[in-house]
């Protein structure tokens, strides 16, 4: 399933070009809202961001790791802990600085789970990401369990002049929408290589990939890697976003909450994981503004989608754009 | 081709005392065997006999309990799994084990690219590798599915499935063929169509067939193997394996006309 059908491209394409066009109707729509609703967006888009990177472990690889969030969490605190106090932090060096550092954390937390599997590996990687969240959390360094801010938004340069201004709320939002896509599209190209095709044959079939030549535990850890480090990254836009960051990013509830998303969407998809995040924040926030108890409802809402779609948002539309898999076409 | 004198040829692969322990059970039980050159070899023996363990074993599926499996005179006994193919030894399951959720083209392409040095490759569709999806298509055509490239592989029939299950083994250009059961649970004509295959194959690699169908043994094999409770009962060219009393009395149970 590498190329999307036209029945369902064309209405995600559609979707970006509504979100592109945000900032020009918003306005118009809500106009008391409107600020408020670009920064919910681009805060989805994050998490999108966070969703299908998770995907490429759950849905692609087969690793369902509950690290995940600690790994978004590290790109955030990469931010905080690199930013200099009352000046803005040089993007060229802050992003890649952190990212590298996201990337060396998660090999070596892939290194050490990786030869578990199954129920262990959960299991493992939970311990390892509640690790992440103590040290943040009783960190002095690092403003323990309260957090730390980053006064001053990073600036983007080249020689001494800026070439954006993050700190404006639209500038921020193109960039985040830019990176969503890229992130979606670098994804998609990563799992049509020859590498994503091993990757994807392991999720299917670990011990025939082994019988066929090739080493599951190394191209696990890659993709172990990789998807950590797209996590990172997310975590990174949403400190920047928030000019805040605590340890609750790292959590492992935040980790079940991108699990949530990766199901509801439908693993395995890469776009499925992407809706799932939206539908899962849309949902929390119109239920959050009608009932106290929207936690429980949030709960009940899951429960009939996920029973409803077994294979998820995802499975659904694919299954209306190709009413009978007769398996002929790719 | 008949046979040579068995200790004239070089082995490419010989098992030395192999055996395999499970708990209590000895599904392997000190078998010495060498397979020669293009000398096609099938291994028969009742269910339950240590066949497949015995791919297993030679495939490093499993670890043997004892003894020495060699490759071309080296010891291999402890390699990891997928280290065989790049050793030239290529396998099929007994149960089909293709991935159904790819294309049939899709399935050939992943194991042709085992004959890459790497798949660490990020950046380019594994569609552009020219000479790998060369070898996928060439071994499409050699196991009769070029008509089904597109089709997805859960969706093809059982005999089509059991045709890629071998076309995915000659896709990572093997030397030694080890199948378990390529006509397992197929029908008359694709039967038919397997055993011709199978044939050609045999004068081109060296192969090791697992085989319950005796009249595709006979006209394939040259050298025969009857395993019986995890042991070697006999082993050497066909027809003198055929007509041991041994064999005639165990394999065949009460005289049953089998052969
Ligand atoms: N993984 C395993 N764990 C425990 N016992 C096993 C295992 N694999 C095989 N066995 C046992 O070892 C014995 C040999 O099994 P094997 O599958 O090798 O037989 P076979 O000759 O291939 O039989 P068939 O013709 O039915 O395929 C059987 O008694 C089987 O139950
Ligand atoms: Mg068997």
């Amino acid at each position: 399933m590498i190329r999307l059908p036209r029945s369902i491209a064309l209405p995600l394409l559609a979707l970006v070009v509504l979100l592109a066009l945000f900032p020009a109707y918003g306005p118009l729509l809500f106009p008391a809202k409107h600020a408020f609703l670009m920064q919910k967006l681009a805060g989805i888009m994050i998490l999108a961001m966070l969703a299908m990177s998770l995907d490429l472990l759950v849905g692609v690889t087969g690793l369902v790791s509950l690290a995940h969030a600690a790994f978004f969490g590290l790109g955030g605190y990469g931010l905080a802990l690199l930013s200099p106090e009352y000046e803005a932090a040089n993007l060229w060096l802050v992003l890649p600085a952190t990212l590298a550092g996201v990337a060396a954390a998660s090999a070596v937390v892939g290194w050490l789970s990786i030869r578990t599997s199954g129920i262990y590996f959960i299991m493992v990687t939970l311990a390892f990401g509640q690790m992440g969240f103590y040290l943040f959390n009783d960190s002095k360094g690092a403003g323990g369990s309260d957090g730390m801010y980053i006064m001053v938004t990073p600036s983007l340069e080249i020689a001494g002049t800026a070439l954006l201004r993050l700190s404006d709320k639209m500038t921020f939002y193109y960039v985040v929408l830019a990176l969503f896509v890229g992130v979606y599209f670098g994804l998609r190209m990563l799992l049509a290589s020859p590498f994503g095709r091993v990757v994807a044959a392991i999720g299917v079939n670990e011990n025939r990939v082994r019988g066929l030549g090739f080493d599951p535990d190394r191209y696990k850890l890659v993709a172990f890697v990789i998807g950590c480090t797209v996590a990172g990254l997310a975590g990174f836009l949403a400190a920047m976003q928030y000019g805040f960051v605590n340890p609750s990013m790292l959590s492992w509830h935040h980790s079940g909450e991108a699990l949530v998303m990766v199901i509801l969407g439908g693993m395995g998809t890469l776009f499925g994981p992407a809706l799932g995040a939206f539908v899962f924040e849309l949902a929390r926030y119109g239920l959050e503004s009608m009932t106290e108890h929207w936690l429980a409802a949030m709960g009940v809402f899951v429960i009939v989608v996920v029973l409803a779609l077994p294979k998820g948002i995802a499975g659904l539309l694919l299954r209306l754009a190709r009413p009978r898999d007769e398996g002929d076409g790719s | 081709m008949t046979a040579a004198p068995v200790a004239s040829r070089e082995a490419v692969l010989e098992t030395r005392g192999l055996t395999k322990a499970f708990g209590g059970l000895v599904a392997v039980n000190a078998v010495s065997l060498r397979f020669l050159e293009r000398q096609p070899h099938a291994i028969i023996g009742p269910n339950g006999a240590g066949k497949s363990t015995l791919v297993n074993l030679l495939t490093a599926h499993m670890r043997p309990s004892e003894g020495q499996i060699l490759c071309r005179g080296v010891d291999i006994t402890r390699l990891p799994a997928h280290k065989m193919p790049g050793l030239g030894i290529g396998r099929s399951y007994q149960k089909t084990n293709v991935f159904p959720s790819f294309s049939c083209f899709e399935n050939v392409r992943l194991a042709a690219q085992s004959r890459l040095s790497t798949s660490m490759r990020f950046f380019r569709p594994a569609s552009s590798l020219r000479d790998t999806n060369a070898h996928a298509d060439e071994a499409l055509e050699l196991c009769g599915l070029s008509a089904r490239r597109h089709r997805v592989a859960g969706t093809m029939s059982y005999g089509e499935q059991r045709q890629l299950e071998i076309g995915m083994v000659l896709a990572t250009a093997p030397q030694i063929l080890v199948l378990d059961e390529p006509l397992a649970g197929m029908g008359v004509e694709e039967s038919e169509l397997m055993v011709a295959l199978l044939k050609d194959l045999a004068r081109r690699y060296t192969l090791i067939l697992i085989e319950h169908d005796m009249d595709a043994v006979f006209s394939i094999a040259e050298v025969l193997t009857v395993m019986v409770n995890g042991t070697m009962l006999e082993s050497g060219p066909v027809e003198q394996v055929r007509a041991s009393q041994a064999v005639q009395d165990a394999y065949l149970g009460d005289g049953g006309e089998v052969f």
